[in-house]
This record gives structure tokens, sequence and C-alpha cells, in this order.
């Protein structure tokens, strides 16, 4: 919601009600005026809503018909009629605003109004500042019409002491000071919380800039300076590619920032890890995919984890492939891994003895922690390892949650 | 599979110029089956080419100014609902995946895809099955999983995997291709396609509360 600038009458409060309303102004000055009748509360309603609402940035060109003009004056003489009426019939309230009081807020209309325009001059930028001398003059009127209406109303209802009138002098002047300033208090406040999301959005730039040049930067100027070598280009994009979908995505990065450490890495990141590695170290593809949510990493699968990344390892030195599948399922009372390849394949009855890898890092290291490994291969369709490794920690967690 | 007879055509949309002259350079070089009519850089080139041009596959990026990929497809789907998409895009993100099938694409594969894979899953698209990599396979399993605390399905028949279903899924994940889960499950090709075809379905109508989560934080649903 925003004041309006062309087409107003005061300060384009009851324009912008209708705009924001979609309905037509001139009943939105009716009501205005309805609101004169309950003790005054028309001018109450719209000073506040002067204060607290932005006159729009931008002029918009409102052809405003003569008849219009007409009928919101008509409806300003007609609320003013009301007020005095009102008091007339012993509202005390009223009787302050349309009398001493009255004066004051017309001196503080013809100020905050002047206070509009130099916010104005200040968003059109402009540096001369023509009729600047009428300007003054007005604000001055202004200042003296509150000042007058004050005093007015301090004589004609008090009758005190000196002394407690040289009190209430002082308050009055602090009052008529701060309702001369409201515009410039409230422009003041409004440029603080502007200046502070300007700061927020600078620094945002700032981290993600420094990151991109830190990290992508730096990966393209390696990339130009292999590109005769396919292997390590494709080696290079796969691992930035990795790394800035972590920053962007996982947790710990840009969008969840402080989600998670790699301190207390589950299930999920330490094969996300161990996938890595093989990645960089072989320069092919491994896109570990991980379902039944996150386990908390204990010796098992630990030694599950790295039985895993040696049949990568496996796959990546012997399929003669660019991609390897690995797929994790959490269930309650087992971990499964499969790490397959499409590559070469061979007779597992026929590995040579003195391949230590599959034998040693993925068997015996899966049976010392009760877990098992099927093996699948066939020359010319692949192989999958199968490793499975039952857990205790989920039984445990069960029963904590049913208790 | 047998070749179609008339080439099958594909619209490009994709904000990158160069990525699209990428896939099309790949496409109209090595797949003779495959021919790129036409492409579009935003929602709006895209709806009134496709509108235009009438193409049999939409290659479509999820991550495009003016709401994206899914703006597109629920722009075409009420006009063409014959026109297949299958999405393409950077992100393996769970939402964007999820959310974009559930606007009704027939497939999800990542841009790192091989120009040989990438025409295949347009093939398959084309002849009407879905196109599930590993990864989205993985996801459908845990949004549809019976975990502890996960709220009671609604409508059983949508909200349920049948068992056969999360056998066929947990074997796309492990990287299988059909062929091979017909052969591990002793089923036919054709029955792995209704399967596959039966979790899109789904994966597209049920209100399961992880499924609409993840198309809710697109606005989609």
């Amino acid at each position: 919601m925003h004041r309006r600038r062309s087409g107003r009458l005061v300060a384009g409060v009851a324009g912008g009600i209708a705009d924001h309303l979609g309905v037509k102004v001139l009943w939105v000055r009716a009501a205005f005026v309805a609101l004169m009748a309950v003790s005054g509360a028309g001018v109450l309603a719209y000073g506040l809503l002067w204060i607290f609402v932005r006159q729009e940035a931008v002029t918009v060109e409102r052809p405003v018909p003569a008849r219009e003009r007409q009928q919101a004056l008509g409806l300003a003489a007609l609320g003013l009629g009301v007020g005095m009426a009102a008091s007339a019939l012993g509202n005390s309230t009223l009787g302050w605003v349309v009398g001493p009081l009255g004066v004051a807020i017309a001196g503080a209309a013809v100020v905050w109004r002047e206070a509009d325009e130099a916010q104005r001059r200040r968003w059109a930028g402009a540096g001369a500042r023509p009729g600047w001398r009428a300007a003054l003059l007005r604000v001055v009127a202004g200042a003296l019409f509150v000042a007058a209406g004050i005093a007015v109303f301090l004589l004609g209802n008090l009758d005190m002491g000196q002394v407690q009138f040289g009190l209430l002098a002082v308050l009055a002047t602090l009052v008529g000071v701060a309702v001369i300033t409201v515009p410039w208090w409230v422009r003041l406040v409004r440029d603080l919380g502007e200046e502070r999301s300007e700061r927020i959005r600078e620094a945002e730039r700032a981290e993600i800039a420094a990151h991109l040049h830190d990290s992508v930067l730096q990966t393209l100027a390696l990339i130009q300076r292999q590109s005769d070598s396919p292997r390590e280009v494709a080696r290079l994009a796969r691992g930035q590619e990795r790394e800035l979908r972590t920053w962007l995505y996982g947790p710990g990065g840009y969008r969840r920032p402080g989600a998670s450490d790699l301190a207390d890495a589950g299930l999920t990141d330490a094969l996300a890890a161990a996938a890595a590695e093989v990645e960089d170290t072989y320069a092919l593809s491994v896109r570990p995919v991980v379902v039944g949510g996150d386990r908390t990493l204990d010796d098992d699968l630990r030694a599950l984890v790295l039985a895993a990344r040696e049949a990568m390892v496996n796959a990546a030195k012997h399929a003669g492939v660019q991609e390897v599948s690995v797929f994790a399922e959490v269930e309650p009372d087992e971990v499964n891994v499969f790490v397959r390849d499409r590559g070469a394949g061979f007779d597992p009855d026929a590995v040579p003895d003195d391949r230590h890898g599959l034998e040693d890092s993925v068997r015996g290291r899966m049976a010392r922690h009760g877990g098992s490994v099927r093996l699948r291969s066939r020359a010319g369709e692949g192989t999958e390892v199968h490793l499975r490794m039952p857990t205790a920690v989920a039984a445990v967690e069960e029963k904590e949650h049913t208790s | 599979m047998t070749a179609p007879a008339t080439p099958v055509r594909v619209f490009l949309v994709d904000d990158h110029a160069l990525f699209r002259s990428g896939v099309r350079a790949e496409l109209d070089r090595s797949v003779p089956d495959l021919t790129v009519v036409g492409e579009a850089g935003s929602v709006a080139e895209a709806v009134a080419g496709i509108a235009h041009l009438h193409p049999d596959v939409v290659l479509l990026d999820v991550h495009m100014p003016d709401g994206g990929g899914a703006e597109v497809l629920r722009k075409v789907r009420l006009v063409q609902p014959d026109v297949v998409f299958l999405a393409l895009s950077v992100s393996d993100a769970a939402e964007d995946v999820i959310a974009v099938i559930r606007a009704g694409a027939r497939g999800y594969v990542t841009k790192t895809i091989s120009g040989r894979e990438l025409a295949d899953a347009v093939r398959r698209v084309r002849a009407g099955d879905p196109v599930f990599s590993p990864r989205l396979a993985g996801f459908v399993l845990d949004a549809f999983s019976d975990r502890p605390g996960a709220a009671p399905p609604t409508d059983p028949e949508l909200d349920r995997l049948t068992r056969r279903e999360r056998d066929v899924l947990r074997l796309l994940a492990r990287g299988y291709s059909y062929r091979e889960i017909a052969g591990e499950l002793f089923i036919s090709v054709k029955t792995v396609e209704t399967h596959v075809s039966s979790v899109l379905r789904k994966t597209q109508m049920s209100n399961r509360y992880e499924l609409s989560r993840w198309a809710t934080d697109r606005r989609l649903v």
C-alpha cells in the first residue's frame, strides 16, 4: 500500500487506501468524514496512516476530474463541519481538536507535506532545489502553527501556578518538536532498515562470489590447462560438480549452513565420501543412492563402507566402464549395499590367487564384523557385489521408540 | 527394439543456449532415428513452439525463469496431452525430481547422461514407458517406505507399492536395465514395464505426505 502522489488533496492517504482496496476514492473520503463524528477519530486515523504508509516512489499520472476534486473539497469541509457540530454538542475531545489543537494539527500537516516533498526530491536525486525559500517558509509557518496551537490550548485549558506552567511549557515544547519532526524520525528508522537489508544482500553476494572464485573459477582454469587430456578434464569437472552440488544442496552447505559437520557423518555421507574418492582417483562416475534413512556409523558400518569402497575400486580398476552404480538400503535390522558395474565381468572361480583385493578387504572384512558377501559376475555381463551387514544398533533404538 | 519408420521428433527446452546446441549436435550427429525439430529458451517460447510444431518428445529443463519446466508442463498438458515430456536437469535433488514427475513428466534424467543413453531414454518415453534413473527410483522407494512414525496411507490403492513394484524399483536403483530386471525376477520385459508405469502413476497421483511435501515446496499441488 502506498500513498498517492498525484491527484491528492492532503497527503494522498485516501487515494492510497482506495487503490489498495480497489474501491472508489470518494467512499474512502466519506468514511474518514464519518469517523470525524466519533470523537474526531478520522483525523487521528488519517494522521497515523500518513506517518506509517510510504508515498509511492514513482509518480503515476492520474487525471483527476474537476468533479472529483470538488467532491473532495466538499467532503473535507463537511468533515470540518461534522467535527465542529460534534464539539458544539459537548464532546470535549473534539472541542480541543477543532479549537487550538486543530491549529496545531494544521501546522503539523503543512510540515509533513513539506517532508514528503523533500523525500521526493531525494528520490529524484535532484541536487538543485528550486523554490527552497518557499519550502522553508512553509516549514517555519507550519512549526509556528503547531507551537501557537499548543500554547493556546494550554493557556485556555489550564489554570495553575507559575511553576507548573513552566514545566508544562517545557513539556509542550517537547511535544511540539516531536510532532514536527515525525517525518524525519520515520525516515531515519526506514533508512536504517533498508541499509541493513542492503548490507545482508551484499554479504551474501560476497560469500557466493568468494566460493565461486575458490572453486569453480579455479577448476575452469585447471581444465583449460589440461585440455589435451580428456580423462583429466572429466575428472576435474566431475569433482567440481560434486563439490558445488554439495555446497548448494548438501548439509552444512550454502542453503543449510551449520546443519551438520562431517565429524558426525552418517552412513550416507560416508558412502558419498568413499564414492567421491574413487571418482577422483579413477576418473569415472560413481553415484551412490541410499534409501531408508541415515544411520550413525559404528564399527560394523564403517567396515561395510570400507568394503563397499574396495568393491568400487575393483570395479573402477577391472571393469573398464565409465559408471559404477552404488545402492544402499538401510533396513531396521540390516544394511545392504550393492556395487554394480556393466563392465567386463569375470569368472569368480578363475580368479588367480594373487588377487587379494576381493578376498581380504571385502570378504574378510565383512566376515569379521558378522556380515556376508555375495558376488555375481559373468564374463561380459558385469559384476555385482552385494554386501550385507546385520546391525544391532537399530534393535536398541527400536526398543527405545516403543517404550 | 524396432526402429520406427519416421524419426522421433524432439523439442529442446533449456535456458542455456550452449547446452541446447550441445544436445542438438549430439542427437543429430549420432542418432539417426531422432530429429530435433525445434528449441526454446523460455517458458513462453516453449509453449508456443510446442503448440506450433507438435513434437513427439519434449526434453525439458527443470530450472528456468518464470516457473521452470513445471510451468511448461502445466500449460502444454492442458491442450496437448499427447506430447510426452522427459525432464533433463543438472539438479538431482529430491524436490526437483519429484516435482516435475508429479507435474506430468514421463521420466527424469540428469544432464551428465551420455548421448547414447539420452537417445535410449527418449525412445523409451516415446514408446510409453517411464524412465527412472537409479536416483529417482531411490527417491520413490524412500517416499513410499513404511517407516515407523510415517503417516498412514489415506488411499491404499495409490499410497502403497506392491511387493513386486518394490522389487522392481530396488533393482532399478541398483542400476539394472528393464531386460536385466525381467531376467532377475523371472518375468517378461512387458511386465516390468507395467510395474514401472504403475509406480509412475502412483508417484504422480498419490497424496502421500513425502510426495506432496516435495511437490508443495515448489508450489505444484
